[in-house]
């Protein structure tokens, strides 16, 4: 179904459901050099050296009406850019985009008033004063009707827990609270769209936890259309169908969740509790151990051998417990990013 | 573009989308109002600052006529002196806009600017809320000290003027109030281009205290030439937008704009306003688009 290798275009079409269309975008920006040194600043006052850094190298796909997707990379992959691009703010080097049928960065109110974008903290709120007086703001610039938007709004506050603080100045509050009231705020006006940008960073497990709850609810309610961006795999694990992998700018996976593991794992971790320390050399016939505490192994043994040989195991001597899982996901995707760092990814050298 | 569009004729009225647009307005300005009062104490100690500058120009202009045996200077007594520095105040109460171009040149900086990229509302008319809720806190506050001053000082004011001066005056603030606000605003925006407008707003602020009348009283230059035949400095000012802002309200109110020049006057300062509140919306596009294209 997805396209799997990034580069050639998802179809191109454009269905009836169709949220977000890209075909080719790319970004580039001009990037300074600031030599170290106080001389060599000086001489930077006369003659500077620029690059040229591709953020986003002509990246195509479509992502259909209630889809959850993730955007995972390293830091510097140009999942950010790629947000920014989608919601408007700025202009690509190439290519195009359509999100519910607009050029993003047209901006036209049509558009800015059916999605919403959750970038960094201090975003939407008004410091200095209660949630509540940001959330009637964005009432009367989304034009939303009272009753509506009256029971959406304690919809979602009840939802998340925060009730007793939106009238509370929002400088008082926590991290946690703040994003909290935040994703309130970008909810309100029920876009059809929604873009976050790392919504669960810095936060603790608890307040990870609501958020996750909170997007799997109001996404399956509204059928929004989310895209995210994050670092953490519990997000992608809680929360997405649907991943794509960026490193350099490039897509170098966009497939299922469940498809990843697949694709990019040769072998099962099985966790094996013994009667005793094993002999040495005596599992190896298995698969690799990769840890042996006392009567306690790790192994890693082969996908394709799991089922003959976890039988032969069981019917050894000593075996009191055993358990199979696949590799852990940050594994996968690490290896992924890495996979993605072997690429010659080498910036186009200019003088200004 | 940025500015709301107007509504197609398929869309509501457009009596409904004025009134709808006046609502927006009305919440902005209501919640730029909560946020000044959280700050009044500020504005209190700040108020009382303002009044310092003006009692050393008051020793300075005694200082100036004592050294002279002349009852006035270019047609200001000592006391006419007095009441045009009280006056300039008033007017600079309207006309000043602290922290307006370095607000918006930090917001760009720091990318806070993304969110009027991103919510259907226009940056401009909520700047625009946002001064006038700042003013608004500011005069309820300034109001009693300013009112006990000129009370104090009443001994060095002319007459009342006649109420078309004191329409022309009470004008000429309000426009002098625009003025400043979208000289100020499109100053900021110049953070589209440059990291850091400081040193921009600086030497605005050099020229505009030479020029608007905030040193000295702008007609003082009359007679200055310029180099060309029939033309002095007096003449120059005028043309330009600075003695808008703190000169020409005072003027008004003493008397020293009347009749056919009070209008002539009055069109200038009007026909600024236009053109710096095109200006800002031109920088505004521009930088915006720059902005896009270059970060974001």
């Amino acid at each position: 179904m997805h396209n799997t290798n990034g580069h050639k275009p998802p179809g191109g079409r454009i269905g009836d459901d169709t949220v977000i269309w890209v075909e080719g975008l790319a970004k580039e920006y001009r990037v300074y050099d600031k030599p170290e040194g106080l001389g060599a600043s000086l001489r930077g006052l006369f003659r500077r050296t620029s690059r040229l850094v591709e953020a986003l190298k002509g990246v195509s796909l479509t992502v259909n009406r209630g889809e959850f997707v993730a955007l995972l990379g390293p830091n510097g992959a140009g999942k950010t850019t790629f947000l920014k691009l989608l919601s408007g703010i700025i202009t690509p080097s190439r290519g195009t985009a359509r999100v519910l049928g607009h050029v993003p960065w047209e901006r036209a109110d049509d558009f800015r008033r059916r999605f919403a974008l959750v970038m960094g903290q201090r975003n939407q709120l008004w410091w200095d004063l209660p949630a509540a007086e940001s959330f009637r703001l964005h009432k009367e610039i989304y034009r939303l009707d009272a009753a509506r938007y009256e029971r959406v709004r304690d919809e979602l506050v009840d939802l998340l827990g925060v009730r007793k603080l939106i009238l509370q100045p929002v400088r008082e509050l926590s991290l946690g609270e703040r994003m909290k009231l935040e994703l309130v705020a970008a909810l309100l006006h029920e876009p059809e769209v929604l873009f976050l940008d790392e919504p669960t960073i810095g936060l603790d497990v608890v307040a990870q936890h609501t958020i996750h709850e909170f997007l799997r609810h109001v996404q399956a309610e509204r059928r929004t259309t989310v895209m995210l961006t994050t670092h953490y795999m519990k997000d992608v694990a809680a929360l997405c169908e649907r991943v794509m992998v960026i490193t350099h700018g490039d897509i170098l996976y966009d497939g299922s969740l469940a498809e990843i593991v697949d694709r990019f794992t040769t072998h099962k971790i099985v966790t094996l509790d013994l009667d005793e320390p094993p002999a040495p050399g005596a599992l190896e016939r298995y698969g690799f151990p990769c840890e042996i505490r006392g009567p306690q192994v790790v192994m890693r043994i082969d996908r394709s051998r799991i089922a003959d040989v976890l039988p032969e195991i069981l019917r050894g001597a000593g075996v009191r417990d055993v358990s199979v899982e696949d590799v852990p996901l940050e594994e996968i995707v690490a290896g992924l990013f890495r996979s993605g760092d072997a690429r010659p990814a080498e910036p186009a050298e200019a003088p200004a | 573009m940025t500015t709301a569009a107007p509504t197609t004729a398929a869309g509501p009225g457009p009596l409904a989308e004025l009134a709808t647009r006046l609502r927006i307005w009305w919440t902005m300005l209501a919640i730029c109002l909560e946020e000044r009062l959280a700050y009044r104490g500020d504005f209190i100690l700040g108020t009382a600052m303002r009044f310092l500058p003006i009692v050393t120009q008051v020793f300075l202009w005694t200082a100036v006529f004592a050294a002279t045996s002349r009852a006035d200077i270019a047609g200001y007594s000592k006391t006419d002196i007095v009441a045009y520095y009280l006056l300039t105040m008033v007017t600079r109460a309207f006309s000043s806009m602290p922290g307006l171009a370095g607000g918006i040149s930090r917001s760009i900086r720091d990318g806070s600017i993304k969110k009027y990229l991103v919510q259907p509302v226009d940056y401009v008319s909520f700047l625009l809320a946002a001064r006038i809720a700042h003013k608004l806190v500011y005069y309820a506050v300034a109001i009693l000290p300013f009112a006990a001053v000129f009370w104090i000082c009443r001994s060095y004011f002319p007459p009342l003027p006649d109420a078309t001066a004191i329409a022309a005056f009470v004008a000429s603030l309000l426009l002098s109030f625009l003025l400043g606000f979208f000289m100020e605003a499109t100053l900021g925006m110049l953070g589209f281009w440059v990291l850091e407008v400081s040193s921009i707003v600086f030497a605005y602020m050099l020229v505009q205290y030479l020029l608007s009348g905030h040193m000295f009283p702008i007609d003082m230059l009359a007679g200055i030439p310029t180099g060309i035949a029939g033309i002095d400095v007096a003449d120059v000012v005028r043309w330009l937008p600075f003695e808008y802002t703190a000169y020409f309200p005072a003027a008004v109110w003493l008397g020293k704009v009347q009749g056919a020049e009070l209008g002539r006057a009055l069109a200038i300062e009007a026909a600024w306003v236009v053109v710096m509140a095109v200006a800002c919306r031109i920088v505004w596009w521009r930088g915006t688009r720059r902005y896009s294209a270059y970060g974001g």
